[in-house]
């Protein structure tokens, strides 16, 4: 009863949330929800053990392929949105091949250089992919009306609630697999991989399983963004893209599930309105690297570990590995 | 009874270094077996192929006739042959009852699409009964919510045969199970390895407490320096001048 309560609370606050906020920022919360995602399933990816730097470009590839889709085929945008998605999964699958014959820091360079290639594949063939300006003029999300609301996809607030939703549905799935027999796979296959094994866990399996789904919801997200803001290009997916997904990670650690999304909003918030207020634009990369660094030293199980701290009465000493690679 | 499981001529090399030795023996089904050596006889080795960790460098490895030398490690434990570690390997991140969930991976296979849309309720009820039911088995139902690497090492040890036994296992490969425990623990260890053969749980058993292999082996096969020395019931291999030799350290005239 009282969950359900602070749920609905929790929903009737974020419908009202645009409504407080200039138009610029709305257009920075539609960003932010879809980064949500992007964070949250990278997250499901890290649950097993190894760091991508290509996540950013399987978005893309998410972006890309819905893009496509509509412009090429002319499906239905929301339908080209989960197809998009889908393609994304099924490249993370094709890549598993090569990368997961890899571990730790090599699948780490791997995944940078699979993510390079792709970018690369964007830029050399004008057919289809549009070559270094990439696709423009994307279908946008056509208007419907769901009776009490119209949708018009022009204004912010109509795109972040159909993206509100779609990112809500896609993390209670990534939510119900983490807290599953699958989510508790994933963190033996972390933990002890030999162990796992000797279990009768097929580790390539479950690996690519991971890195599969992860990817299924980044291409989402990229399909969401591309379809949000009309175009596409090879810049947009490129490695400092990537540094901040994974300073929003760090930041906000990765032991638990809110502890990206806390990442996320908070430097998503301090970027938008502090420095964009100051006029530091310009150094975002170097203030980005400056708080990952800070954070580590002086935050290293994140700003969840904060959180934690203040609802629970008993410690929770989870050392938090690997934040550093 | 057919033979069980059998080692033919398995041999493992490290470089130069021949840890295994064209090593064969076979396992009777429904007893326990002891593999006992000085350090560095290549016991472990010899448990690291057979439970498909290494692949051996030549022989084979059959269990019920079927050759499962070269396979992965689940698809070894697939099979029902299941592990436990030398040095305690257990999730020492996670609770004692989800290191036993891993266990029940097996009889409880995951279903990914089940779980998102919680048609898998049967199964992770069946599936935490099994957990439990191992942890009682090995008197560890106390310290459930305990996080695994904070145990006492005895505990841990205990642990890691509840991890195997929650999978319904044919065969358990045990590397030094009493390595940490008091006199008093083994001794009750001793009794819950009694009571798993009785169940017809066939167990391969290295251990250096002679005591203990002694008391619990229906068969005991000796080697050295990666090769056989000797096979017997315990009264043979105690009086064995070659195993005697071996173990007060003449090893290397042996071999
Ligand atoms: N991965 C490896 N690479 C190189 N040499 C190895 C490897 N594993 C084991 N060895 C060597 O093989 C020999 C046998 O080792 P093994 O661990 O099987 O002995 P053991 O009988 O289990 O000894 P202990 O009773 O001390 O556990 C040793 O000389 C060891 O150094
Ligand atoms: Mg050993």
């Amino acid at each position: 009863m009282r969950n359900l309560s602070i749920l609905l609370v929790g929903l009737a606050a974020l419908i009202a949330l645009p409504h407080a906020l200039s138009f610029s920022q709305q257009e920075i919360l539609v960003f932010l929800v879809i980064n949500v995602l992007l964070v949250t399933s990278y997250r499901l990816l890290t649950l097993t053990g190894e760091w991508s730097l290509g996540h950013v470009v399987i978005m893309g590839v998410g972006a890309y392929a819905s893009a496509l889709y509509t412009k090429e085929l002319g499906i239905y945008v929301p339908v080209s949105m989960i197809l998009g998605a889908v393609t994304a999964a099924l490249l993370a699958v094709l890549l598993s091949f090569p990368l997961f014959r890899m571990k730790g820091f090599y699948f780490l360079i791997g995944s940078f250089a699979a993510g390079e290639i792709i970018r690369l594949i964007w830029k050399r063939f004008r057919e289809p992919f549009g070559g270094v300006r990439g696709i423009s003029g994307i279908d946008p999300m056509p208007d419907f009306s769901i009776g009490i609301y119209q949708f018009d996809f022009f204004e912010p607030v109509s795109y972040y609630y159909f993206a509100g939703a779609i990112v809500i549905a896609s993390l209670w799935v990534l939510w119900r697999i983490e807290k599953s027999p699958v989510g508790l796979t994933f963190h033996a296959v972390h933990w002890q991989d030999k162990l796992a094994q000797a279990s009768g866990v097929n580790l390539r399996a479950y690996r690519t399983l991971a890195f599969a789904i992860a990817s299924g919801f980044a291409g989402l997200a990229g399909a969401l963004q591309g379809h949000y803001v009309g175009t596409v290009n090879p810049n947009s997916f490129d490695i400092e893209v990537m540094v901040f997904v994974l300073t929003w990670a760090i930041v906000g650690g990765t032991q638990t599930f809110y502890g990206p999304i806390l990442g996320c909003i908070v430097l998503t918030v301090l970027n938008e309105i502090v420095l964009r207020e100051m006029g530091l634009e310009q150094a975002r990369p170097l203030i980005y690297g400056a708080i990952m660094i800070l954070s580590i030293l002086f935050l290293p199980n994140g700003l969840e570990s904060l959180v934690q701290k203040a609802t629970r009465r008993k410690p929770v000493a989870k050392p938090e590995e690997k934040a550093a690679t | 009874m057919t033979d069980f499981l059998e080692v033919r001529n398995l041999t493992m090399r490290f470089g130069g270094l021949t840890a295994v030795d064209a090593l064969s023996f076979k396992v009777d089904h429904g007893t326990i077996h002891g593999l006992i050596g000085p350090n560095g006889a290549g016991k472990t080795t010899t448990f690291n192929m057979i439970s498909g960790f290494y692949t051996p460098t030549e022989g084979q490895i059959l269990l019920r006739g079927e050759d499962i030398s070269g396979l992965k490690m689940h698809e070894v434990a697939r099979r029902g042959v299941v592990r436990t570690f030398q040095h305690s390997t257990l999730f020492a991140e996670l609770t004692v009852l989800e290191n036993a969930l891993v266990g029940t991976h097996m009889p409880f296979r995951p279903n990914i699409f089940a779980a998102i849309l919680g048609w898998d309720k049967e199964d992770r009820r069946g599936a935490e009964a099994r957990a439990r039911e191992a942890l009682d088995f090995f008197g560890l139902s106390h310290l459930i919510e305990e996080r695994a690497g904070d145990l006492s090492h005895g505990h841990q040890r205990a642990l890691g045969m509840a991890v195997a036994y929650a999978s319904h296992p044919d065969v358990i490969l045990l590397d030094e199970p009493f390595t940490g425990m008091n006199p008093e623990e083994t001794k009750h260890m001793m009794g819950l390895m009694r009571r798993l053969k009785e169940d017809g749980i066939t167990i391969l058993l290295v251990e250096h407490d002679m005591q203990a292999i002694m008391g619990l082996c229906d068969r005991i096969t000796c080697m050295s320096f990666g090769k056989f020395l000797a096979e017997g019931g315990p009264q043979e291999i105690r009086n064995h001048p070659a195993v005697i030799e071996a173990y007060l350290g003449g090893a290397r005239h042996v071999a």
